[in-house]
This record gives structure tokens, sequence and C-alpha cells, in this order.
């Protein structure tokens, strides 16, 4: 016996840490990110790179000089928000966009108040939103770049844009799809367009599946997310179909699946409690849906998350979790 | 469906190393230390001088108050000395230092081995009986048994609750006992039982445990067939997960009753007691055999497989004797825990003597217990999780390192049971349990510094 | 145009009016009737609400001294006798002087002294660590070193020597408040008498354990030896449960007791030059002690060399620091 260590009990600990849970959330989004290379090509790779790199960099500096506290990018978690802020922009927004979004979202929303785990607000959904708010016109071109499959450049927009402007000038939904060739494969696979992290639906969930398996998030909010948009735009739908769009059209595009699974479930951001959670995701599906039925925005799951990521304090008081022994 | 508490919880690995290793008796050391204060309570008061002699089993020690308990000397010899010694945490307590000579044990006690089953009628004899001996809860809490027997005449209880759970992991002491002395177990509980007047006794035990499960059915089931009072006594089998032991936790796991926040189980109709306090028992009833052994386990992964013990240990016994018997301790050890790895308590004195409610000697290594860096509480909710009492431990940090006590007290803060859950969890290795025992500690003397002056 | 300039400016200017007579009506219907010479009194306040004077801040203590009938009870430690003359002359009441106190570490468990015989691995707070148990050293009554002096002291007064593990006091900034005193779980620190020129003799030990005991664990140990109880002239010396205490009311500062401490535990501190023994029998005289020319004309004695330096080295070294902070 070399030394004798004394500290109160508990003396074991479980095998978990911060930086073992970021750095699982990477790899849950690691199919995203290899859908979104294959299908976007360089200007994937480019906005990925230059948004992780910015994101670490400005955390190392803020810690470094303005904090002057220990380096806190050891814990992946600037990471985290590096391929999140990418997967969250158009695929041809320029790299210097990229560059602004990642300097916002750690610069201002993270070390402002006070660095991981004292932020209110998702520091990749609040960036992408301010780039929507500041640049709309590079967040909103949808012009899709040449990747290693479709090798031609396109342009286009959304489904859920194309719809909206479709429903604007009066069409049904009917005519809106039958013009626009879409199908629900489509949705699952590879979607005709969106932000880089938002084109398959399949890669998100085997994300999504992972997380679960490595009990790094529980279920309830993205759970509860999806539920409540089955059933506020099943509602709509069954009411008129030809207006609304819908339950599965609402789940499988636009960001409600990358929101629900990765931005809704940040632990810093979301609720304590599992009623709590509940209620959260149920804020986030109905905003969301919400907004894409009636608001100007064609989509609104980062609006919706972060609406409700301002009310977490709330709830946090209000749904505590059930005590033993009082009723 | 097997049965188990209802909020929260973990599962560490059990680590039963030593599960497989029979119960061999430690011999005695020149000097044995007996604590006075070797349960909860006022400090047993010492009846002995030094220079007096004292038989095995004699009474050294009598009650400080309405809660304290008799100590018996574990040896034969002549009394040394009297007074403070250091305890396993550096403090002070009163001990009595026995020279030791071979044993003469105390008239009246019957140390053969027959095992005696039929159960003596007078309740009032019966509890004489445990309170004589001295007998603890030998669960962790060391409150004296006698107490909890009788509970005040408006409370009734309904279930005794025999707590074979052992959800600390490591710990292979009641394992044993439950495998090699099954049946006096079960008639300790039976003997519970009748002072409690309860027609049900329940011994919950782990799923991890299936062979103590099967002989402790099968105790049961030859006792009911062979003698009277054994009606109502079952095995239950429970989920493994901990703190399934924590008082609390098995009675919800049993009952599906919470008890009220400031409550005693007695106020839901349960009485809890450990198996080795049931077979404490049985041999302070049916052999007027003080509570002067107790079974110990000698573990840790650091430690070869054949240096995996239980040991039946007198009290007294100093530990770095029973390390030193057991082959010294391992090298590559950092830490000595006596009891299990969540709620034991670290070892800075290995001069300090065993007590009735030691469990263990656990030898970690560094790897294995040294406290990682504190960073940022990152709200993933894991301690809220993990709570078996629902509080929000991050909470109740934060407002601890600030001193909130009304906000403390709000929530809940009185109501930890120091299981350790949330501290084992946390992903920023946050010294939860270490800032809320200490502010609980707090609130609850506030709270009674403010209900005192009303009674 | 310019009328919607004109407009905003009308609107604008007419809502703050407005609102100001909103907020001139509530506070004069709201307004809580006090003594305005509480304000009086606050003001000559030092305001920092360190809670020294047993009110829960310096309007508390104000409030108290108004409403009191004299000024007996109340007394403000931190700003000490001149505030108080200046309390007194707004309420027109007497005061009596105080001495003024200053916080004094009981223990010189150095590392050097006091070798460390485990390692606390717990919480870094000496609440915490008295809670489980004695300590990392073979003294059980010794300072744990974790700092809860130094986090309670509101006038960075305190601070840990990293080479002896030892709280220090800067003597300057302290103000006798007592938090420290409060914060202390083994009742180490003391408020003493901060003496003539800052001139005091403590003993800095409070080892309740038998001189063997205390002497293995701490070579600077009082071991209850009883030589300073009866070299002191004033019988301000008691030796009770293996510790002496020097009741700073009855010191004059000899300091012949810092001479025949055979462990070194008595200090004397901002005295100009070493304690030595005066000649041997003549009557005392305490005053030519205090002097430094005294001092030094005294011959040197027939005190053994080796428990000489120890009983100066100590006091030597606390000379120097205290000197350190004056500057």
């Amino acid at each position: 016996m070399n030394k004798v260590l004394v500290s109160p009990s508990p003396h074991i600990h479980a095998d978990v840490s911060t930086a073992g849970i970021m750095r699982d959330v990477v790899i849950a989004l690691l199919p995203s990110v290899a859908v979104s290379i294959v299908y976007y090509g360089w200007s994937s790779v480019m906005l990925l790179a230059v948004s992780v790199i910015t994101c670490i960099l400005v955390e190392y500096l803020v810690t470094r000089f303005l904090l002057k506290s220990p380096s806190t990018i050891g814990d992946w978690s600037a990471a985290v928000t590096g391929v999140l802020l990418a997967l969250n922009l158009p695929p041809a927004c320029p790299w210097w966009v990229a560059m602004i979004g990642a300097i916002f979202a750690i610069g201002v929303v993270k070390m402002t108040f006070g660095g991981l785990g004292q932020n209110l607000f998702n520091p990749a959904i609040a960036a992408r939103v301010f780039l929507l708010v500041s640049f709309p016109v590079a967040m909103t071109n949808w012009a899709r770049p040449a990747g290693f499959i479709n090798v031609d450049a396109t342009s286009g927009a959304t489904l859920l844009g194309t719809v909206k402007e479709g429903l604007a000038k009066g069409d049904t939904l009917s005519q809106i799809f039958a013009a626009n060739d879409f199908s629900y494969l489509q949705t699952l696979f590879v979607n005709i367009g969106g932000s880089a992290g938002e084109i398959s639906a399949i890669a998100i969930l085997i994300g999504f599946i992972y997380l679960l398996a490595r009990k790094v998030i529980r279920p309830h909010i993205t759970l509860s997310i999806w539920a409540t948009v089955i059933v506020f735009s099943g509602i709509f739908w069954l009411i008129n179909p030809d207006q609304y769009t819908d339950p599965l059209f609402n789940l499988l595009t636009g960001g409600v699946l990358l929101g629900s699974v990765f931005m809704a479930t940040d632990y810093v951001t979301s609720p304590m409690s599992t009623r709590g959670g509940i209620v959260f995701g149920v804020g986030i599906g109905l905003l969301t849906m919400l907004i894409r039925y009636f608001g100007s925005y064609p989509e609104g799951v980062s609006f919706a998350i972060l609406i409700m990521n301002s009310v977490v304090p709330l709830i946090n008081k209000a749904f505590k979790q059930k005590k033993y022994g009082r009723a | 469906m097997k049965k188990t508490f209802s909020i929260g919880g973990v599962h560490p690995n059990d680590s039963k190393i030593a599960a497989g290793s029979k119960i061999e008796t430690l011999p005695l050391p020149k000097t044995v230390f007996i604590s006075m204060n070797q349960h909860l309570g006022a400090p047993a008061k010492p009846t002995v001088a030094p220079g007096d002699r004292v038989k095995t089993g004699q009474i050294i020690g009598e009650p400080g108050g309405f809660i304290s308990a008799y100590v018996h000397s574990s040896v034969t010899g002549t009394v040394k000395s009297v007074g403070p010694y250091k305890d396993l945490a550096g403090n002070y307590a009163v001990h009595v230092e026995i020279a030791v000579e071979p044993d003469e044990w105390m008239d009246g006690i019957d140390t053969s081995a027959t095992l005696v089953k039929e159960i003596p009628e007078d309740r009032q004899f019966i509890v004489d009986r445990i309170k004589n001996n001295g007998v603890v809860g030998l669960g962790g809490a060391t409150f004296p048994t006698h107490v909890k027997l009788c509970p005040p005449p408006e409370k009734k209880a309904e279930c005794l609750i025999l707590n074979g759970a052992e959800c600390e992991p490591y710990l292979t002491s009641d394992y044993r006992i439950m495998l090699e002395q099954s049946e006096k177990i079960v008639i300790g509980a039976a003997i519970m039982k009748k002072v409690l007047g309860v027609s049900r006794a329940v011994i919950g035990i782990e799923e991890n445990k299936p062979e103590a499960v099967s002989k402790m059915s099968a105790a049961v089931a030859s006792l009911q067939s062979s003698a009277k009072g054994y009606d109502g006594i079952e095995v239950m089998v429970l989920k493994k997960k901990y703190p399934q032991g924590g008082e609390k936790q098995l009675i919800d796991a049993v009952m599906h009753r919470q008890v009220k926040s400031m409550g005693l189980p007695i106020d839901v109709g349960a009485v809890v007691q450990n198996v080795g306090t049931s077979l404490a028992v049985y041999d302070a009833v049916q052999k007027n055999m003080p509570l002067i052994t107790n079974v110990l386990t000698v573990t840790g992964t650091c430690l070869p497989a054949s240096r995996q013990k239980n040991y039946l240990f007198r009290i007294g016994v100093p530990l770095s004797f029973i390390a030193e018997y057991d082959g010294g301790i391992p090298e590559e050890a950092v830490k000595v825990v006596s009891g299990g790895p969540m709620m034991g308590k670290a070892i800075s004195n290995m001069e300090a003597t065993a007590l009735k409610g030691s469990s263990s000697l656990l030898y970690l290594t560094e790897e294995q217990t040294a406290r990682k860096p504190e960073s940022n509480c990152i709200r993933c909710g894991k301690c809220v999780e993990a709570c078996p009492m629902g509080l929000e431990p991050y909470l109740l940090n934060k407002l601890a390192r600030n001193n909130m006590m009304d906000d403390l007290e709000q929530n809940a803060i009185q109501d930890c049971i120091e299981c350790g859950c949330c501290l084992y969890s946390c992903p920023a290795n946050i010294p939860l349990l270490d800032v809320i025992r200490v502010a609980k500690g707090e609130v609850i003397r506030a709270m009674r510094a403010r209900t005192a002056p009303k009674k | 145009m310019t009328t919607t300039i004109i407009w905003t400016i009308v609107a604008v200017t007419l809502m703050g009016l407005l609102l100001a007579v909103v907020l001139y009506l509530v506070a004069k219907r709201f307004k809580v009737e006090e003594d305005p010479r509480i304000d009086e009194v606050e003001k000559v306040m030092p305001g920092a609400n360190c809670g020294g004077c047993g009110f829960a801040g310096c309007r508390a203590f104000a409030q108290s001294c108004v409403e009191a009938p004299n000024l007996d009870n109340n007394f403000c430690p931190v700003g000490g006798n001149e505030v108080m003359k200046k309390v007194a002359a707004v309420l027109g009441m007497e005061v009596t002087e105080k001495a003024p106190m200053v916080a004094v570490v009981r223990c010189n468990g150095t590392c050097e002294n006091r070798p460390k015989t485990n390692e606390y691995s717990g919480y870094q707070s000496c609440k915490v660590k008295a809670a489980l148990y004695s300590g990392d050293t073979g003294c059980p009554f010794g300072c744990l070193g974790c700092g809860d002096c130094v986090a309670a002291c509101q006038f960075g007064a305190l601070s840990m020597d990293p080479v002896t593990g030892l709280p220090v006091v800067d003597e300057e900034k302290c103000t006798g408040c007592g938090a420290c005193v409060k914060a202390c779980p083994k009742n180490i620190i003391e408020l003493r008498n901060k003496g003539p020129k800052g001139r005091r003799v403590f003993v800095s030990c409070v080892n309740k354990d038998k001189g063997a005991v205390a002497r293995k664990a701490c070579k600077a140990a009082c071991i209850g030896c009883g030589k300073c109880e009866k070299e002191c002239p004033f019988g301000a010396i008691t030796v009770e449960n293996n510790v002496a205490y020097i009741d700073f009311n009855k010191c004059r500062l000899c300091r012949k007791c810092v001479v025949v401490c055979p462990t070194g535990a008595i200090h004397d501190v901002n005295f100009p030059a070493p304690a030595q023994k005066p000649a041997p029998k003549p009557a005392p005289k305490p005053a030519a002690a205090e002097t430094p020319a005294a001092a030094k004309s005294v011959p040197v004695t027939e005190t053994p060399a080796e428990e000489k330096q120890v009983a100066e080295k100590p006091a030597a070294e606390n000379n120097e620091k205290n000197k350190e902070h004056q500057i």
C-alpha cells in the first residue's frame, strides 16, 4: 500500500464521463455526416471542417484568454456543436457563413453563459436561427452542389418550401406532389433537398438507436415530439387533406428528425425530469406544426426548439421528478 | 415479474468475488479493544475498570440512554485500560482494552451446536434477551434491535421484512450466512414475528443469489413442517438493483408502500431487519448468546482468489490483525473500505477495531476508487434519474454550495438516504453526495431546532 | 414620413410621462415608513454586509442601533471604533471603545511539522472533511487545510499558504468579523486582541492529546508540559486538557513563555527581535522585554541551543510573513 486514500462514499464510479457521452453523440452523427458528404460532396466536407474547427478554436481561445480557465475542448462538446451546426446549414452555403455561425454558437450562445452546462439555448440551433435572420439569402439557397453520386449541381427548394409556395399559389397538395415527383421512399434514404443533416431519415434513425443503446439519451423527449407532430398534423390532415400535409410527411421531411433526436435531447437545454421532458417535447411538436401550417416560414423546428429552450427553467420548476413518500 | 423499488436506482457490477468462500473462524489476537460506540444512539457506559477479569460474554458496557445497547466482552482476560482509542476514522471513542486469555464463557450461555426450534411464548422474555445480549441492526445503521421491535403502542406492525438483498457490490457475508445458517435465520425471523405480533414475514433476496433463495426457501419449508410458529414466512426474489437493501426501498419493493418524509417504516406497518440481525436474534434468544461475533468479508479485485475470505470475527479485533491474518494489504490497494463500496467508510486508521456492524475489509485500487477532477454540470439529469428518493441532486448541490437552507428543505434534502447513486452516476464527477450529506445534516438540525421549543 | 417621425416622438414622450406618473404614484402609495435615522446610520456603515456584528447585514445592524437604548450591545467589528463613533454621533449616544481584534490561526501543523498519514480525495471543504474523519495527519485537532475560512472571508484577509498548507491572516485586511471562526469546523481560529503595534503572543496549537501522542503527530504541537504556565508572571496561561491557552486580557507580552516552550508552539508576532530568555532570577520586568534594546542587551542564556532554536524558528518565520503583508 503505497498511499492511503480517504474519501466520503461512494468509493466507486460508473463508467461514464462527459467526454465519453459527447463522443458518443459525434459517433451517432456519423451516418448523417456520411450521407451528406456522399450526396453533397466537397462543399459538405468544407462546411463540416470549417464549422468544427472554428467551434473548437473559439472555445479554446475563450477559455485561454477571456476566462483564463482550464481548456474544455477535451470534453468534445465543441465538436458536437460544430458537427450539428454544419448539418444544419444549406449545402451551398458559403464557408464564411459557417464560420460566423460557429463563432456565434460557441462565443456568444455557449461561452458568455459560462461554458458547457450553463447555456440556456442549444448553440447549434441558436446559431442556425441567427444565420437565418442575418443571411436570409445564403441560408435559404437550397441549390444542391455536386456530390459523389449526383455529379451535377442542381438548383431547387426543400420539400417544405415547395409545398408552402404551392399552397400559397392555391394549388392542392396532390397537385404539388405530382408536379414534384414526391415519394416517401426518398425521404427515408436521400431527400431531394434540405440542409446537410436532414436529407436522410434512415441515417438519423441509426444515430438515434445508437444513442439509446449507449444510454446517452432516453427516448421520452424525441418520442413525445414525434407523437405531437403526428397527432397534430393528423387531425388537420383528416379535416382537409388538400391543404394540410399528412403526418408521415411532416415527420420525415425538414428538421423534425434531426432536431428531435440530436437537438431537443441536448442535456443542457432540456428539462431534467421525465415529466418535464415530455412537456418540453409536446411543446416543440406543437410549435413546429403551428409554424409549418400557419407561419410564414416553411420550417419551424429550430424556432420551436429555441422557444422551448427558453422555458426549460420554468419546466424544471413546475415538473419535478416524483419524490419517494410524497404525494 | 420480480419486484423492485419504483424510483431510481443504479446497477453497479456486483463483484461478489468472495461468494464461494465458506465462513472461517478468525483466531484471537493478543489484545482486543472493544468500543463503547458500536451502535446508533448514546454510547454505552463502561462497567469495568482496569485490572478487572472478564469472561467471554460478560457485560462490560451498559446502555447510555434509551436508544443505546449493552456491550459484552468478546474474550476472556484482564482489562488493561478503559479510555479513548481511535476509531477507523481517527476520532476518539471510549474503548475497553482487554488482554486475551483462553476462552471461558459466562454461565448461562449455550455454546452447543444444537438447533433450538421452539419459540418462547413470553414476548417480554424475548425482548429482554435481545436487549440484554446487545443485539443491534447489522445491515449498516446498527440501530438497537429491541427498540425497533417495540414500536409505540399506537402504531401497528403488519409485516416483518428480512433484508437479504445485500445490494452492495463485493459484500458476501449475508450471502454466506444465508447459505450456512439458513435455519437459524428463519428461526430468528419467527421470533421477531412473534414479538411484533405480525402474521407475515418476507425474506427479500436479490435474484443474483439463487442459491441463497433455494437454501432459505428450503429452510422455511422444513421449519414450517416440523415446528409451530413459522406460518406466514416467505422468501421473495427481488430484481438486482442498488439500493434494494435500503429500508425505504425494500418496503416499496415488498409492500408497495412508501414511508412519508421524515417518517419511520412502522408508520406504514413495516419493520425491516437484516438477515444478520435475525441470526443474532436467534443466538440471543435461543442460546442466550450475546452479540460478540459477526461475519466480515475480506475482498477486492486486487486480492488473489485464495485470499477472498469470509471470516467469523470477535468484536474488538484490530482491523490490522484481520488484514495481516489474511496475508496483508495488497500492494495495489490505495483504499480500504469498511462496508460496501457505495456506502462504506474509508478506513484511515487500520489500528481501529472491528465492531458489531463491521461487514467487510474491501481493498480498492487507485483506478477503481480515485476521484476524477470535477467538471461543469452538463445537466444530463443522470443523478435525478438515479436518485431512489426522487430528489434532484444537481439542484441540491448548487443550493448547498450557496448555503440556501430554506430552498434545500423545500427540495427535500432531508429525505436523502446517502446511497451514493448520484455521485456514482455523475459523468462530470461532481462530488454531489459529499456536499449534500453535510448540508442535509445542517438542514435536519435546523428543522429539529425549530420543532423542539414547541414540544 | 415626417409626420410619422413626429408622431412617434410624441407617442413615446407621452408614454414616458404617463409611466413616470404611475411610478411616482406607486412609490408614494407603497412607501414604507421608517425611522430616517436608519438610513443615516447605514450611510456611515462599511456596507460589507458581512454579518460579523451578528445581524443579517448593515441595514439590520443600523436598525438595531436606532432601536436600542444604548450602543453597548452593538459593535461593528469591521468599522471598529471609528465607525461606532460616527454611529454614536448620528444617534447622539455614547460609545465605549473596544480593542481591535484580529483572527489568529492556532495551528502550526505545517507539512513539515505534521507529516501526512493519508490523502483526502473528496470534495475540498473542511466541513465535509471534518464530518468524514479526523484528517489526513496524525493530529485529529489541527487544520484540515481545505480553506473554508478563506472562502468565508469577505475581505480577502485569508489565504492558504501553499508551502505550509495553513491559512495566513493578513492583519491589515482582517476586520475581526469572525466569519472564519464560525467557518472552521475544528475551532482553530480565534479572535484575539490585536495588541499594541500588533504585538501579541498566543499558543499556536489546540491539540488535546497527551504530550507524547501530540508530539508524535506534530513537531510543533503543544504538549501540555505546563512550563509556560509556571513561567508566566501574570497568571495569563492555563493548561487544560493537555493544551495551554494564553488569556490575552492578562498577557503583558513579556514573552517568557515563548522561550521556555519546548516545541515552539507559542508564537509571538510583530516583535522587532526574537524572544530571548531574560537574565535569571531578578524580579520580572515585563516592560524591559518589550523594547528591542533591552532584549538585545540581555546576555544569552543557558537554554540548550537546540531547544532555543526550535522556539525561535517559527517566531522568526512569522515575523517575516507579517512584514511582507504590511508592505
